[in-house]
């Protein structure tokens, strides 16, 4: 057994000692590999930066009231009436300023695009004061809060990124409203810092809204609480609404673009892939041939042709691992926290996010450039393995 | 000097390679004509420069200074292209270690001059059937060179190089990759394509054996001519 | 051409090489030919556009309807031609993953300004009398497996009539079909009157509108001049050329150009390393050879040229392969993805940049190993062997 290990670390090392001269060639499959590696991470990082941006808005214990039947907010439709018995349930936390509960309104203007300079639609949320109470990680980082009563507008730290003149002091023309642009706010990066906040009360008249809403914003006492509190709501007469929990409300919205990008992009790195065996496959059987009477006098010496398989398997890894690596990590430094906005199919309206490069995407692309090794390595190292000694020693 | 009309004039040649820094004089001031039909064996040491002056005179390589004029023709003012449609008209070459392309059948190695010419397929079908015959290989014509031994595989370099009908044959150690026999029937053939058909062929050779085959023999020695003994 | 035999069998000379060469090439282009039609389905709607056709919606933002009583106003302006409108309904059909849009239209106007949408004049009588009747896009209708004559349950959202708590009943009246290929056929249209009607018969209101111009060079006069006419109203708009409108909505879902672009630039350059690799190894191991045929009197352009065509070859029969390949998959995939992007296929100026793209892979692989063949210097690669 020892002298089996000997065989194969001194035929290993044998061959990685030649990968000076096979630089070009073996430099080509780790950049093959290195550059699947980075595309696979990098188009699953935009799926997960997304679904970071959606699942990571809400707390359990916060839940959101619809019309029954609406998917969306856009198309949901509350009368005050409905907002106040919601309001009121058992459930619902209380405060100081009485209910932690916030009846909104939403609702999307176009605003010109940096990237690009056309219009994109931005949602434009009318909340109450209990909004604030009811999202604590809310942090306003420049300027002031909307004063209630006035046309004044908030905007989110991803809207700002993306969208030109939302500088705290700008103007917003709404119709023939002039809105001002007061403050900057953040949620950490959740879905909310694509929006721009203003008073509900304010944005009813400007939309003719009257005294209606399209949502409810509620914390709850408990995360437990949720399921009276939505029994209680669904089954009330005076009431025809749909009850979610707001994790799942926007881990919902997140589903079609996570989907069409996962399949997408994992499409795109199988094929990608497969190029890369074929990279990886010519460098080694290259590299088996320009061995080949090297190989056979080990052969003829007397060594097994199991260490040569294995030494052949072994420097074609030990490519594969150097691009994956490579391919990860400048993933990791080009793409983690690139910004980036794009449609919210659900509500027409732009998303903000960064892409999120995890070390579990990392170690995905990794353990994918080690399979491209594995299977680039192991035909060429099987040839490797039958080389027929005698006429390998007469040839070459 | 050999009789007859030159064929060849090398003239004050003198061939300098540098490698690195050090400066070689491979060969100096070398004077040497080739007569028409004449077999030329070239012998010498290793490095003497014996197949610096084949290559010259085949217009592989150009003299650092002097002139070389191969039927009324100065091929050292030629340019890499002049040169290359030159050789392809007037010189066939024939390698030590034969130098076929081992992807081509035997009768599409000795076709491949003949891709120069304007010729028609079946003119070249013919020609290169012609060559065949001549070096006793038409049984031969679809193997490739891994299917021949060495010495079949010189005869199809031969036929290479002839089936053009060049003005020059220019052979460097044909023998000497070969045993004996084989080496020996290469020399026959190389001595009828002389004495038949009025060849000329200029030979670098170890070997004094085939250097007795020759009409002519010169001896190189580090760049200048030794001795000269007509066979 | 009598040189082609000598390409042929230096390629096949290390088969499983060349055979592996050819793949890559050939997955790179079903790549590219997948990327293109992708590319195509978001971009459809812009190249469709007719530059003839103006839209003008609410000044805020698209959601925000505009009075019915805008058409005729518009359509009183110098260099209109016709004007119709257009209603988004946003309903559910049993879930909502399937999705597509459904709009509100006035048949006959409707149909004058989207003559890209083939309806039978038949189907179209039909739909004139019956009021609850709806057309639908062919590839729609497969995939549900719709009839005419099948009566359609679509839950609304937006729209809700008291009696039915938002559930409407639709009459399918007939099947229209694309006339061009980058036409949308997953469309649902239905009746504005019988919206209205749901909805208690004053709704008042409609989505945008959809402006025929006589004279496409007039476009940014005559959108100022539509906008100009309701400047200063409650509902003021925005007009612009349907290109611009629809360029504008592709870019909110994102730069989808620029990621293919990058995606195919990272696939071809791994590519271009792979074969040129190959290619330089080939005639490394060649060098001698290639030396020979230039003491043969091979000028050292017809070597170059040699080599070039082995790199040329090679692309040539794995991009066209990989191009046919993607050609074929087209068909199912965007079957697949109907629901996401209508309009799925590669344009004929993709397959002629993708040919581009093969022969210019050939030429830059093949450059440089055919520069060094070039410049070998006989004697001395002779004098290596």
């Amino acid at each position: 057994m020892l002298a089996f290990l000997d065989q194969v670390v001194a035929v290993t090392l044998m061959n990685l000692r030649a990968l000076k001269e096979r630089a070009a060639s073996s430099l080509v499959a780790i950049v093959g590999i290195a550059g699947v590696v980075l595309v696979l991470v990098a188009v699953l990082s935009i799926a997960e930066g997304f679904r970071a941006t959606l699942t990571s808005a809400g707390s359990p214990d916060t839940a959101l009231v619809l019309r029954a039947g609406s998917d969306t907010e856009m198309t949901s439709g509350l009368t005050l009436e409905d907002t106040k018995i919601i309001a009121d349930s058992p459930e619902v936390l209380r405060d100081e300023q009485g209910a932690v509960a916030s009846a909104e309104l939403f609702v999307i203007i176009a605003l010109p695009k940096i990237s690009t300079g056309t219009d994109a639609n931005v949602p434009l949320r009318g909340v109450q004061p209990a909004a604030f109470s009811v999202r604590e990680d809310l942090r306003i980082v420049e300027g002031r809060n909307f004063e209630p009563g006035r046309n004044e507008v908030i905007v989110g730290q991803g809207a700002q990124g993306q969208f030109a003149g939302l500088g705290v002091g700008d103007l917003i023309e709404l119709g023939q409203a002039q809105w001002t642009v007061v403050g900057v706010f953040t949620t950490g990066g959740t879905i909310a810092d694509s929006e721009l906040w203003c008073d509900a009360k304010v944005l009813q008249p400007a939309y003719r809204r009257g005294n209606s809403f399209q949502s409810v914003y509620s914390k709850l006492k408990s995360p437990e609480a949720f399921e009276a509190f939505k029994d209680a709501l669904t089954s009330d007469a005076r009431l025809n609404v749909k009850v979610m929990r707001e994790t799942d409300y926007y881990a919902g919205q997140s589903t079609i673009l996570i989907t069409l990008i996962r399949t997408l992009g994992i499409l795109i790195a199988i094929l990608m892939g497969l190029g890369a065996v074929f990279g990886a496959l010519i460098t080694m059987y290259t590299a088996v041939a320009s061995r080949t009477r090297e190989i056979a006098t080990l052969r003829a010496i007397g060594f097994a042709s199991m260490p040569v398989l294995i030494s052949v398997m072994a420097e074609a890894l030990l490519l594969a691992v150097v691009g994956g690596l490579l391919g990860a990590g400048l993933s990791f430094l080009v793409f983690n926290g690139y910004q980036a906005a794009t449609m919210n199919w659900q509500t027409f309206s732009q998303v903000t996010f960064a892409f999120a490069v995890t070390p579990k995407l990392m170690i995905l692309g990794f353990l994918y450039s080690l399979a491209l090794g594995f299977v680039g390595g192991f035909f060429p190292a099987l040839a490797a393995a039958r080389l027929p000694v005698a006429t390998a020693l007469r040839e070459a | 000097m050999a009789s007859g009309e030159a064929l060849v004039r090398v003239q004050n040649v003198h061939k300098v390679y540098h490698r690195g820094n050090e400066r070689i004089d491979v060969l100096r001031d070398l004077d040497v004509n080739v007569g028409k039909g004449e077999f030329l064996a070239l012998m010498g040491p290793s490095g003497s420069g014996k197949s610096t002056l084949l290559n010259i005179i085949g217009g592989l390589d150009r003299p650092t200074e002097g002139g070389v004029e191969v039927g009324e023709r100065r091929i050292d003012r030629l340019n890499d292209g002049q040169l290359a449609s030159w050789r392809a008209r007037h010189v066939g070459f024939v390698f030590q270690f034969y130098n076929l392309m081992p992807v081509l059948t035997a009768e599409r190695n000795v076709e491949l001059p003949l891709l120069l010419t304007n010729l028609s397929r079946a003119k070249r079908k013919k020609q290169v059937e012609t060559a065949l015959a001549l070096v006793g290989l038409s049984d031969r014509a679809k193997h490739y060179p891994r299917q021949l031994s060495g010495g079949q595989e010189q005869r199809v370099g031969v036929a290479r190089a002839i089936v053009t009908d060049p003005t020059l044959l220019l052979c460097d150690e044909p023998t000497g990759d070969l045993d004996r026999k084989s080496g020996d029937e290469i020399l026959d053939l190389l001595e009828g394509l002389n004495q038949q058909h009025g060849k000329t062929i200029i030979m670098v050779t170890h070997d004094p054996l085939a250097a007795a085959r020759a009409t002519r023999v010169l001896h190189l020695d580090k760049g200048q001519l030794s001795s000269e003994a007509a066979a | 051409m009598k040189y082609l035999h000598l390409v042929w069998a230096n390629l096949r000379r290390r088969r499983l090489r060349s055979l592996l060469t050819v793949l890559s090439i050939l997955v790179a282009f079903i790549l590219y030919g997948l990327l293109s039609a992708t590319n195509k389905g978001f971009n459809a709607g812009v190249d469709l556009a007719g530059n003839d056709r103006l839209v003008t919606i609410h000044k805020v933002s698209l959601i925000q309807p505009l009075p019915v009583s805008y058409q005729s106003r518009i359509e009183t302006l110098e260099g209109v031609d016709a004007v119709t409108y257009s209603n988004w309904f946003g309903g559910i059909y049993q879930d909502p993953k399937n999705f597509f849009p459904q709009m509100a239209v006035d048949p006959a106007p409707f149909l004058d300004l989207y003559p890209e949408y083939v309806l039978s004049p038949e189907e179209l009588e039909a739909w004139k009398a019956d009021r609850t009747g709806a057309v639908v896009g062919r590839a729609l209708a497969e995939k549900f497996g719709w009839k005419v004559g099948d009566r359609i349950p679509i839950q609304g959202t937006i729209y809700r009539n008291q009696e039915t708590g938002g559930l409407w009943e639709f009459n399918l009246v007939g099947l229209y079909e694309a006339g061009t290929k980058d036409a949308d056929e997953t469309q649902f249209l239905f009746r504005y009157d019988y919206l209205n009607e749901g909805m208690g018969g004053s709704l008042g209101v409609v989505g945008w509108y959809i402006v025929r111009i006589a004279d496409p060079d007039q476009a940014p006069q005559i959108a100022e001049a539509i906008d100009s006419t309701f400047a200063n109203s409650p509902a003021e708009t925005k007009t612009t050329t349907e290109k611009a409108f629809g360029q504008a909505f592709a870019q909110q879902v994102g730069n989808t150009a620029a990621i293919i672009r990058a995606v195919l630039a990272a696939v071809f350059f791994t590519i271009l390393l792979v074969v040129g690799n190959t290619m330089a190894q080939s005639v490394r191991e060649r060098t001698n050879e290639l030396a020979v045929l230039k003491a043969m009197g091979f000028s050292n352009g017809r070597v170059m040229a040699l080599v070039l065509a082995e790199s040329c070859l090679l692309a040539l029969v794995g991009g066209a392969l990989g191009l046919l390949v993607a050609a074929i998959l087209i068909q199912p995939v965007g079957k697949a993805l109907s629901g996401f992007l209508p309009v799925f296929y590669m344009p004929p100026k993709d397959m002629a940049i993708g040919i581009a793209i093969v022969l210019l892979l050939g030429l830059v692989t093949g450059v440089p190993p055919a520069l060094q063949a070039m410049r070998l210097q006989v004697a001395d690669a002779l004098r290596r062997a």
